[in-house]
């Protein structure tokens, strides 16, 4: 610990309700709580807590809390407590600042500032407890030539397709980053949903092939784990260009969080650096990433839709129209708050634009240049709900991914400290003792649990405006209308203010 | 099966019908740029005359692909095994990231080669070179062995500039004294006479069983400066908790 930082958490145990059981010193990864033989009670160490709250989700007596320390620097409205201890750390260590999950700054979140129509009167709502109502989304090229044989009988050209139940996904999460038993909720989770996860950039697990089918592998720049068998066994192909949390920016997992399992997954040797660059580098054009798109499709012989992930940086229009073009059949756009393993604080914190205005701006570009039946839209980086969902839709996209919302529903607490490995709630890490904390058998569950509820609530949201088919939806701006927003953010957005 | 193709053949026509076909053999005629011959496949002999386009035997799984000719770019992206034997030059990105088998080069070879190859237990990919290589030769090297032999007759240098740059694990063999030019400081070089190199003795004596033209003998008197990255986590020390 740093002498010149003080702890930014301070653990509260009530004396009155503590029985010294040691459960939270068994607990705590980052060893705060220790039993005084001398003093006969419980003490902790609050500079080494971060917050992860597992401590105090399991205190049988509930006897501690977590606050916020009102321990204070000179008050100074320009240089924030954060920004100070950050150069403390970087004087100590002489080290760029590495942070995990999304930004977590003051920006704006769009999504808050659009509400969702519904119908009065004319046109009534459906009630989805009494009429179908379609929440299937078919993600793939749509824009086929229509061929008939002699005949005059349809010829079927429509290229693979993925059916969602529902228009939620899992994002990418490599094993590696997160552990063994997270994967297998995810997958599990997405096997009974009748939806998809996605392996990230850390190869497929043995034991996970039996779940190929509702399986996105993923091929980025290291190429790690990438092999004949893994892209056939896939529902589908995701070549990562980039990443919300840190566009611009490769990867790189430290030797020491390579254990022999997921040395074996990633089929690299144990214990070195697995290191993704920042590019491809046989990516340098549009006519490059076809190259690897049809390097994939004759792989797996043009059976499995092949999509293109990027981060939503300012030209991510430009860039979307280039991706559609080049052959990929679906596109993934993370915005800048998505989240990571690892990530350069100061990339994570600065770098991309926000999901909704990234969005707007490709599915305009895209009908405008009559191209937006060739490729599906998904899109990531904080969806926190199922109105997320709904406005996502309609703003234009396809479908979601979501990360840390399957994260949390995992029981992570967003102590965003996933890059140091000791998570506490057996997700980010791949310690045994920790990994074991996280029941798969719960945990898929618990996933399954968080999509049925907002499938239910998008189902809802959708029959109030008097559509029943999320097709409808799609694109449907005037079902949005903006709150407190600007003329210059409205038109990016393509949505009237409300009560225009 | 014999595929005779000519430049109005488009690669996806001719590689259904390599992917399809049940033969053990395959020779494809007067290949003309057609690209992503033999991706993804095992278990099969390709004998290529002419010139295949980019990324031939991308992800192969234990082909031998013979190339009776240039190969362009992208030539064994990411393969896990087998054999691609090439009787000329050979493009930029050769051997991307690739985790096993060999590619044996009789010429030269572009930029990057070699980049990302990586080793996992007993796959262990061997690129060898006869000519010289270009720039950022076994670019974050991350396991695996590169050979190159110099033999180009054009007076140019082994290689040209960065070689090795993020290079974080096995080994290159350049058959020259002199250090290429710039060697990054997590490289570690050193010069020793071939024939005392039991592993380059091996892989110099197979790759000349497929180049009659080449005398291992000859090839391996003769000094080899040696590549090896001196710490497996060259990035370690560059991060800070935040
Ligand atoms: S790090 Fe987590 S488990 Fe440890 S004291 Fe803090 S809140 Fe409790
Ligand atoms: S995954 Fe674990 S370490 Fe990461 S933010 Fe969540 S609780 Fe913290």
């Amino acid at each position: 610990m740093d002498m010149f930082i003080p702890a930014e958490y301070e653990v509260v145990r009530n004396p009155e309700l503590c029985i010294a059981c040691r459960v939270c010193e068994r607990q705590c990864s980052n060893e705060v709580h220790k039993y005084d033989k001398d003093l006969g009670k419980m003490i902790a160490d609050s500079t080494k807590c971060v917050n992860c709250h597992r401590c105090v989700c399991l205190c049988p007596t509930h006897a501690l809390k977590i606050v916020k320390s009102d321990d204070t620097y000179r008050l100074n409205s320009n240089w924030s407590v954060q920004t100070m201890n950050e150069v403390y750390r970087q004087a100590g260590s002489g080290g760029v600042l590495l942070s995990s999950m999304g930004n977590p700054n003051d920006y704006p979140i769009y999504f808050n500032k659009i509400l969702v129509n519904a119908s009065q009167v004319t046109n009534p709502p459906i009630d989805p407890l009494r009429e179908p109502m379609e929440t299937t989304v078919y993600l793939g090229k749509k824009d086929v030539e229509i061929k008939r044989d002699i005949e005059g009988k349809l010829v079927d050209t429509l290229p693979p397709q993925l059916k969602l139940t529902t228009p939620i996904m899992f994002s990418a999460m490599s094993y590696g980053s997160i552990s063994y038993n997270a994967h297998e909720s995810l997958a599990r989770a997405a096997e009974e949903l009748g939806i998809f996860y996605n392996t990230g950039e850390g190869g497929l697990h043995r034991d996970f092939y039996k779940y190929s089918k509702n399986t996105i592998v993923q091929v980025a720049s290291g190429r790690f784990g990438v092999h004949e068998e893994y892209l056939k066994a896939a529902a589908a192909i995701e070549i990562k260009m980039g990443q919300g949390a840190k566009p611009g920016i490769g990867g790189h997992l430290p030797g020491m969080k390579i254990s022999d399992e997921v040395s074996a997954t990633r089929m690299i040797p144990k214990g070195i650096d697995a290191i993704s660059p920042a590019p491809h580098h046989d990516i340098y054009s549009i006519e490059d990433l076809r190259q690897l798109i049809y390097t994939l499709k004759e792989a797996t012989a043009y059976t499995k839709p092949v999509i293109v992930k990027i981060a939503a940086v300012h030209n991510v229009a430009a860039i979307a129209s280039g991706v559609a073009r080049s052959g990929a059949d679906i596109i993934a756009i993370d915005g800048f708050r998505g989240g990571t393993g690892a990530a350069p604080t100061r990339i994570r914190d600065n770098v991309g634009i926000p999901i909704e205005l990234a969005l707007a701006q490709v599915d305009e570009r895209l009908r405008q240049e009559g191209i937006r039946d060739s490729v599906s839209v998904v899109v990531a980086g904080s969806i926190h709900s199922s109105a997320d969902v709904v406005k996502a839709i309609a703003l234009g996209a396809d479908a979601c991914y979501i990360g840390t919302a399957a994260l949390l529903a995992l029981g992570c607490h967003l102590c965003r400290s996933c890059h140091t490995g000791k998570c506490n709630w057996g997700i980010a890490t791949q310690r045994p003792d920790l990994v074991k904390r996280l029941n798969p058998e719960i945990g898929y569950k618990r996933l399954v649990n968080l999509v049925r509820a907002w499938s239910h609530e998008i189902q809802e949201m959708m029959g109030g405006m008097g559509l029943n088919s999320i097709e409808a939806l799609r694109g449907n701006r005037l079902m949005l209308r903006g709150v407190g927003l600007n003329e210059t953010e409205l038109n990016i957005l393509g949505i009237k203010h409300a009560g225009a | 099966m014999v595929i005779n193709v000519d430049e109005n053949t488009h690669f996806s026509i001719l590689n259904k019908k390599v992917r399809e076909s049940r033969d053990a053999e395959v020779t494809i005629n007067g290949c003309i740029g057609q690209r992503y011959i033999a991706t993804g496949l095992s278990g099969k002999k390709i004998t290529i005359n002419g010139t295949p386009g980019n990324a031939l035997g991308a992800y192969l799984n234990g082909c031998d692909v013979v190339v009776n000719g240039n190969a362009q770019d992208a030539t064994g992206d990411t393969m896990n095994g087998g054999a691609i034997i090439i009787h000329g030059n050979a493009g930029d990105a050769t051997g991307y990231a690739m985790r096993g088998g060999k590619i044996y080069i009789k010429g030269n070879t572009g930029y990057r080669a070699g980049i990302h190859m990586k080793a996992y237990r007993d796959l262990k990919p061997i690129i060898v070179v006869g000519g010289r290589a270009g720039s950022f030769l076994g670019e974050y090297q991350a396991g695996g062995i590169i050979v190159v032999l110099g033999q180009n007759d054009d007076g140019l240098p082994i290689m040209n500039n960065f070689c090795g740059t993020g290079m974080h694990g096995g080994v290159m063999y350049l058959r020259c004294e002199k250090l290429p030019h710039r060697i990054p400081s997590q490289i570690s070089a050193e010069v020793v006479f071939g024939e005392d190199i039991p592993e380059l003795v091996e892989i110099v004596r197979d790759y000349c069983t497929y180049f009659p033209e080449y005398d291992s003998e000859m090839l391996l008197k003769a000094n080899y400066t040696v590549l090896r990255p001196d710490t497996k986590n060259p990035y370690k020390q560059m991060y800070t908790d935040n």
